[in-house]
């Protein structure tokens, strides 16, 4: 999925500068707050987030939308299915 | 006057306090300054020691002494809570609604366990983090004839990161011992995509529990406990059922520093990784680096208290104290910190337990990972060594 066509983003948890495991705990503490449908953002420094997010995410059964490299840190998108 | 006040009399606060009023001897002597713990319960308990009670051989009544026992003499001891601090007015307020006035702040409130934030958890799971639940641990592993075991975390991070692989080595030893680890299924719940969030520990575990036959589930927090179904259920909906479940507590800072609007709602204290100073804030402003956040200048916080990525352990509080201390003493002797403790390298150093009598070491910091060597009984008698003399060594600054 290309940036122009990512759906609204609900709610985004910047969890730059926060080491492994602490951006998917964040993802996984943001998901349980969130509703079925809703699209979540996590900003992250951290390099194993791009295996451990999309990885958890598909274990969980939600929806990877995309992992997109910003500048200085990575975006991950997911919307949350169950 | 200079008044230092240390919150909390834990192995931090302790060790804090005794080692800045070793420094400030003088000043104290002399009416200058006056080092003041402020301990809820007055007790020091030594946590580490309860998960040998779960796992047999330790007493509870050996694992507290009286907090007054092992302060230096020139250290004040002030039994109560506290309910808020004030950074502005240089306040904390006792629950006996007096304020205590500082000008340098020590903030080593620990974490608190929540069990019962998760349903189930207190009518079904097991854990090891205080002296009585470990004990009712030991009557349920005594029970146990065979069927299913699972040992899970409900939530990163908590104190002893450790512990719970240790707990799963030790039962399934002792499970081998009373000639039921034949009649038993046992399976390990990592919350994180490896079997612990040290790269170089997790390669050292993860053979372990293969060896013993463990399950080891990986992504697989847990989230619910069906106490009807007696099924644990993860953040990712797999379902695991159990006969006999332990399980990690979810873990949050004090409650004061919350409200205090010190911490976030994790209740871990924002501090800086070196001079271990509170931040203002939780997080740099987009734009803004980390190192641009405003410190308090004369407010710290050590051991579990903070959001330091590092163990949620003693050994951590143990060696931070010096740090603090060195940073108190400066500042109420009008100097700068000095030598090797003017700054924090992230150094900790524990022992981990792997069954049959063995036992490694982790040592590491900021910017070196542990290696832990192979396991052997040295380290494990090292552990069970450190537990015995604890009391005439830490936190008294010996060692």
């Amino acid at each position: 999925m290309t940036d122009t066509a990512l759906p609204p983003i609900t709610s985004t948890i910047d969890a730059r500068g926060s080491f492994c495991p602490g951006p998917l705990m964040e993802l996984i503490r943001g998901m349980k707050e969130s509703e079925v449908g809703d699209v979540v953002a996590v900003l992250t420094t951290d390099n194993g987030s791009k295996t451990d997010i999309p990885k958890w995410v598909g274990k969980a059964g939600h929806n990877l939308i995309g992992v997109f490299a910003r500048d200085g840190y990575d975006e991950i998108v997911v919307e949350k299915v169950r | 006057m200079q008044r230092v006040v240390v919150l909390g009399g834990g192995v931090g606060g302790t060790l804090t306090a005794n080692l800045t009023a070793r420094k400030l001897k003088h000043e104290i002597s002399n009416g200058e300054a006056r080092v003041t713990v402020v301990d809820a319960t007055g007790a020091h308990a030594y946590q580490p020691g309860y998960m040998y009670i779960a796992m047999g051989g330790e007493h509870a009544e050996k694992l507290v002494r009286p907090e007054r026992s092992l302060l230096d003499k020139n250290v004040e001891l002030v039994v109560d809570t506290v309910t808020a601090i004030d950074t502005e007015a240089q306040t904390v307020t006792l629950g006996a609604g007096t304020d205590l006035v500082y000008d340098q702040l020590v903030i080593a409130t620990g974490a608190r366990i929540l069990p019962e934030e998760l349903p189930g958890f207190e009518t079904d799971a097991h854990h090891f983090y205080s002296a009585e639940a470990a004990a009712k641990l030991r009557t349920a592993l005594d029970a146990f004839e065979g069927g299913k075991i699972v040992i899970g975390i409900a939530g990163i991070p908590y104190k002893c990161p450790p512990a719970p692989l240790e707990v799963a080595f030790l039962v399934e030893s002792e499970l081998r011992d009373r000639g039921l680890r034949d009649k038993t299924e046992m399976t390990f719940l990592s919350p994180i995509n490896r079997a612990f969030t040290i790269e170089s520990v997790s390669d050292m575990a993860t053979p372990i529990f293969a060896e013993k036959g463990i399950g080891l589930e990986l992504l697989a927090g847990v989230a619910e406990i069906d106490v009807e179904r007696k099924v644990v259920i993860t953040d990712a909906f797999e379902e695991h059922p159990y006969d006999l479940l332990i399980c990690v507590p979810p873990h949050r800072g004090a409650q004061v520093v919350i409200d205090s609007g010190l911490a976030p709602k994790s209740g871990w204290l924002p501090t800086d990784r070196h001079t271990l100073q509170v931040k203002t804030v939780a997080k740099p402003a987009p734009g803004q680096a980390d190192e641009d956040i405003t410190r308090f200048p004369n407010v710290y916080a050590l051991g579990d208290a903070t959001d330091l990525p590092l163990s949620k352990a003693g050994s951590t509080a143990h060696f931070e104290a010096p740090i603090v201390a060195e940073r108190v003493a400066a500042s109420v002797q009008g100097r700068e910190p000095e030598g090797k403790d003017a700054s924090y390298t992230g150094k900790v150093m524990c022992f981990f337990e792997v069954g049959d009598g063995k036992g490694t070491l982790l040592q590491f910091d900021y910017d070196n990972p542990p290696k832990p060597p192979k396991p052997n009984r040295m380290w494990h008698i090292g552990k069970v060594v450190f537990n015995k003399t604890y009391w005439r060594t830490v936190p008294r600054g010996r060692i």
